[in-house]
């Protein structure tokens, strides 16, 4: 084998420059499909476990308690044996077990739990007199959810919703393991299976580079929403 | 305007037992007046006070607001029955990002206002409070007093009957508390507004109440009229509680 110059790297990468594009559509498309989860069912959820909580509007120690236990009971599950075992269900959803938007059906079951405790974590900052004078001034809960709660907890939730899309990007990598595709599996396909180093280390620089402008965007968005 | 008719609540200790918060309590506030309610830390002066608009639910007895027993609505007739009546915090309780034309629109809104009609009103808040400057600020970026009067701006807005102040200025400094108070005054006299005032001060029943309730262990000890800033009180806890001040 030769060695690796730097020269021969760059060389490399260029030759494969098409197949990184289709990874990084395809961890994209993952991604989406996982946060949109996220955001449109473990948002409400997130909702519905700091509502229920004792001395709040919908308090309701039981339900609480359910739903928190079986929120849990989710989040225990290593991600890789979600990946695995929801094979049946992925089937019937999506008719396949391979490609992005199979791997994204375990993904979103993962990403769900994990946010609507984000939300609830972040929601539980708000002080309980804000909400109580929107109670005071006739507010109802719809209105109390969206004017108070989600606005009062918007910088907190941007935050969150940045750490959950870091964590399920290196979580997308997994998803190659099903055929699921990606930068993460482009990285063991070439650079691991196939020793192609510089394949991997480009991959992981790469994944270096989406992360930190993640983490910029949501830092910035975060600061200029919060007037605290 | 007001009436508490035997109101009853008691609250869950921690070691099981039950707490007494206010028991078989009677109050009358007529309309236009302000009225003190003053006592010692946990006599029940707050709890009092949140019965007025069932942020507390008595256990017992009737609350009588505007001739409507607020205890027999459901749920929908009592956030409009709300509407009618302001609260002003120790906390201020401001939404924090929502500038301080927003924060005083907020009732407004609720109340399913037209735009239009709310930017106007916002306005003439603000210009009551003398807050027309600070209108784009965040509550962030405001002083305590300034903060408290957006606190009335938004109470006002909605133009209720009734201005409940659960310790408007307990969380302000001696000069700070005078504006304060000055700002309730100036809202009664001029839209005759009903206003409730919960302390533990006596020198703030003596600047703008024109009657107050002393309460302690739950009951309401003495009413008193205060004229001139004079307190005419016999009970011993008025004593007390004016050795205090």
């Amino acid at each position: 084998m030769e060695p690796i110059t730097f020269a021969s790297a760059l060389a490399n990468l260029s030759m494969m420059a098409p197949e990184i594009w289709q990874a990084v559509k395809e961890t994209a498309l993952m991604l989406s499909i996982g946060l949109g989860a996220a955001l449109f069912v473990g948002g409400p959820l997130g909702i519905v476990l700091y509502l229920t909580q004792p001395g709040q509007l919908f308090a309701h120690r039981g339900f609480n308690a359910v739903l928190g236990w079986f929120v849990n009971l989710v989040r225990s599950f290593p991600f890789i044996i979600l990946l695995v075992s929801l094979g049946p269900l992925t089937r019937i959803l999506v008719g396949s077990t391979i490609g992005p938007v199979a791997a994204a059906v375990p993904l979103s079951f993962a990403a769900i739990p994990y946010f609507a405790r984000l939300v609830e974590q972040t929601l539980r900052e708000i002080p309980r007199g804000v909400i109580e004078a929107a109670e005071a001034m006739g507010a109802s809960p719809l209105q109390i959810i969206t004017k108070v709660l989600i606005n009062e907890a918007r910088a907190g939730l941007i935050s969150s919703l940045t750490i959950l899309t870091i964590s399920f990007l290196s979580y997308s990598a997994v998803a190659g393991v099903v055929g699921g595709g990606g930068i993460g599996d482009l990285a063991i396909r070439y650079g691991y299976y196939r020793f192609q180093t510089d394949v991997m280390v480009g991959m992981v620089l790469l994944l270096v580079v989406i992360v930190q402008i993640i983490q910029f965007i949501g830092n910035r968005l975060a600061s200029r929403l919060d007037k605290r | 305007m007001i009436h508490l008719n035997d109101v009853k609540k008691r609250f869950r200790r921690p070691d099981g037992g039950w707490f007494d918060a206010v028991s078989d309590t009677s109050l009358s506030v007529s309309a236009g007046e302000i009225f003190g309610l003053i006592g010692f830390s946990g006599a029940g002066k707050s709890t009092l006070l949140r019965l007025i608009n069932l942020l507390e639910r008595p256990d017992a007895g009737a609350v009588i607001v505007d001739g409507q027993d607020l205890t027999q609505l459901s749920g929908a007739e009592l956030r409009r029955a709300r509407q009618n009546i302001g609260m002003v915090f120790q906390q201020f309780n401001l939404l924090a990002n929502r500038t301080v034309a927003e924060n005083v629109a907020f009732p407004l809104e609720i109340a399913g206002w037209k735009r239009e009609a709310i930017r106007q009103r916002v306005a003439e808040c603000l210009e009551i409070v003398g807050l027309t400057d600070r209108a784009g600020h965040y509550p962030a970026q405001l002083s305590g007093g300034q903060k408290q009067r957006v606190g009335i701006a938004r109470a006002l807005a909605p133009r209720p009957h009734v201005i409940l102040a659960d310790e408007p200025t307990s969380a302000l400094d001696p000069k700070t508390t005078q504006s304060i108070l000055e700002c309730l005054r100036d809202i009664n006299a001029r839209f005759g507004v009903t206003i409730v005032i919960v302390t533990h001060e006596m020198g703030v029943i003596r600047s703008i109440c024109h009657r107050a309730a002393l309460l302690d262990a739950g009951r309401v000890v003495e009413v008193i009229n205060v004229e001139a800033g004079r307190v005419d009180a016999r009970s011993d806890l008025a004593r007390s509680l004016l050795e205090a001040a």
